[in-house]
């Protein structure tokens, strides 16, 4: 197991420092410079890339970044709030964005629990049915349109809730973006989560509880779900990945002032540094995810542990 | 006390009469078998209709008007849907709350089946129009899967060894990054355009193929009738094209066919945060993107882009399962 982890652990090392190498070459291949005001004369360009260390090698710029990444400090945003350090613009974003995206599992794997189990209890009945059409649209239909129909249907005809992001009444402003970000959770935990109890309750020890006579809610909670929910865990990679497609989509809808809009911000302005910040924010994010979970998954199914250490 | 037993004691059970002991092996092929399962899945079959229909509207639709998708008319501007049949019955009339807007920007006798755009655009036009480039990045996303995907899962699941190492390594390390941070930073870097979603979908889009392909492969190759192809001499190449490849491409269709709803949803997205195709270009995500600009006022604008992209995916995405299904009954479950 520690041969494993430690594994796994280099390579999410070596990945983070690709990512960081890819950022870096990428944005300096990017057209534009921070400084495309004509009114600059040569000097005062000059003068202004000094100052931010544009002028110095390749190389010698990468390393220093590194070097100030790890560190935590991601420079000062060059357009989008002048010499603003980035990392205290991050801050309250990220915040916000995370705890959107909390909401967005907890409720999506509550809903997509209970349909689950509805759908592999009344197996081929029409609930089973409903809750699969569910499961496919919830996995096909991206979540900015859930977005858009929500924002459309209860935000502006029944004025139930703000359209726009409210920061003063956050909790009822979240509400939506919430719901049209669980939208891919429910699918897949319910559609995973059936397929997972069917094939659980055709086992030989459901069999066995049933015929010592033990009560349905716990032959359901305590046999079916427990050994249903193992590889649940699966999903959790697809899930962050579309959480964080989804959050750039659905907080621009919403204009939450969230990780994902700052992102797409940044990219239409060329801010470099928030760029690259941003960006790496979100890879380290799912590179841990995807660490965990692999690591979780090994210790729970020591299968898949052994079956990787062979290759 | 000894049992003594005479011929006839004893009888096949579930023995008919007029069958032989042989088993009745049903002679149909495969693809045929396959053909008949898939056609006995409803959902599959409509799914399979619908997208027949999208292709058909996307190659012909935009020349039924005379209107261009970059053509427009800008006194014409913001008109919603006008249909001649349903006209009639209240709906997509051209009508909003009393007055005749077509009437009032002076288009009257025109009919914009899916409404204007707030230039004065066609939007049955450019739906159309943008349909094409979804179907199109749906066709690169299935050759991609095919030709990069296949061909690195064969080499690194059937050479094994350092090649193998050294491969699944790379792939480690690719699929560790964000594919939605690739994806923006390239087209940010090479212009936003047909040409930079091709590239980004190049770099990412055949990971998830060639695992299953390697994985495949490997459970393959420890079987017989490879091991008996090697000591006959044949070579690395002829093995693969010619005794595994058969094997794996019903896994490859299914797989390939996917990725096509991850393709068109990669393309949309990049059109919404402003990163799609640039203007007077149509794509079904720049619709959608510039509609929700003023959806609150004409819904329509975002309401009919949207329709199409949902039923394209939903369809390519049930398509999928059906196929799956009908190669695979055993896995129906999944």
């Amino acid at each position: 197991m520690g041969k494993y982890i430690i594994k796994r652990l280099i390579i999410s090392i070596f990945t983070i420092l690709a990512i960081l190498l890819l950022l870096f070459l990428l944005l300096e291949l990017l057209p534009g410079t921070p400084f495309n005001d004509e009114k600059l004369t040569e000097e005062q360009k000059a003068v202004v890339m000094e100052k931010y260390g544009l002028d110095k090698p390749v190389l010698v710029r990468f390393a220093n970044y590194i070097h100030l990444m790890l560190k935590g400090d991601f420079g000062v945003s060059y357009t989008m709030q002048k010499n603003m350090p980035i990392s205290k613009m991050l801050k309250p974003r990220i915040q916000v964005s995370i705890s959107i995206g909390l909401q967005a599992v907890l409720l999506g794997t509550i809903i997509g629990l209970v349909l689950g189990i509805i759908a592999s209890l009344k197996h081929n009945t029409w609930l089973d049915s409903v809750a699969s059409i569910i499961s496919v649209c919830g996995v096909s239909i991206p979540s900015y349109v859930f977005a858009l129909a929500l924002a459309y249907l209860l935000g502006y005809k029944l004025k139930l809730f703000p359209i726009l992001f409210n920061p003063s009444n956050a909790a009822k402003s979240s509400v939506m973006p919430t719901i049209a970000l669980s939208m891919f959770t429910v699918a897949t935990v319910s559609r995973f989560l059936r397929s997972e109890m069917l094939e659980v309750f055709g086992s030989d020890y459901i069999l066995l509880a049933k015929s010592k006579g033990i009560s349905d809610s716990r032959l359901i909670v305590r046999h079916g779900l427990r050994n249903a929910m193992i590889p649940v865990i699966t999903v959790l990679g697809p899930l962050v990945v579309s959480l964080m497609t989804g959050s750039l989509v659905v907080e621009k809808i919403f204009a939450i002032p969230g990780l994902g809009s700052l992102f797409v911000t940044a990219i239409q302005v060329n801010d470099y540094n928030v760029v690259i910040a941003a960006a790496f924010i979100y890879s380290v994010m799912f590179i841990a995810v995807m660490l965990v979970v692999d690591i979780l998954y090994g210790i729970i199914d020591p299968r898949i542990r052994l079956a990787k250490e062979e290759k | 006390m000894s049992l003594i037993f005479k011929e006839d004691d004893f009888a096949f059970a579930n023995k008919r009469k007029g069958t032989n002991d042989t088993y009745d092996i049903s002679k149909e092929s495969f693809a045929k078998d396959v053909f008949t399962r898939f056609m006995k899945n409803k959902g599959a079959v409509i799914s399979l209709v619908c997208i027949a229909i999208i292709i058909f509207m996307a190659i012909f639709a935009p020349y039924v008007n005379e209107h261009t998708y970059k053509s427009m008319i800008i006194e014409h501007a913001s008109l919603p849907p006008k249909i001649p049949i349903l006209e009639k019955l209240g709906i997509c009339d051209g009508i909003i709350e009393g007055v005749d807007v077509y009437e009032k920007a002076g288009a009257d006798g025109s009919y914009y089946l899916f409404g204007t755009d707030t230039l004065g655009r066609d939007l049955w036009t450019r739906t159309w129009v943008g349909t094409r480039v979804s179907l199109y990045i749906a066709g690169l996303a299935m050759l991609i899967d095919m030709i990069i995907g296949m061909s690195f899962g064969l080499i690194s699941g059937f050479f094994g060894g350092k090649v193998d190492l050294v491969m699944q390594r790379f792939i480690e390390i690719l699929s560790g990054i964000p594919n939605m941070i690739i994806v923006t930073l390239l087209v940010l870097v090479l212009k936003p355009g047909i040409l930079s979603i091709t590239v980004a979908l190049l770099i990412k889009g055949w990971i998830g193929m060639s695992r299953v392909v390697r994985a495949q492969v490997l459970k393959l190759k420890e079987q017989e009738f490879i091991l008996a192809s090697e000591t006959l001499g044949t070579s690395s190449a002829n093995i693969i094209l010619n005794e595994i490849l058969p094997n794996i491409l019903g896994q490859v269709i299914i797989m390939s066919m996917f990725s096509i709803p991850d393709a068109i949803f990669t393309e949309s997205f990049l059109a919404f945060i402003g990163l799609g195709l640039q203007a007077p270009m149509a794509s079904l995500g720049v619709l959608i993107n510039d509609g929700f600009k003023s959806f609150l006022v004409f819904p329509y604008m975002v309401a009919i882009p949207t329709t199409v992209l949902a039923i394209l995916m939903l369809s390519f995405n049930i398509m999928a399962d059906g196929l799956r299904d009908a190669f695979d009954p055993k896995m129906k479950e999944m």
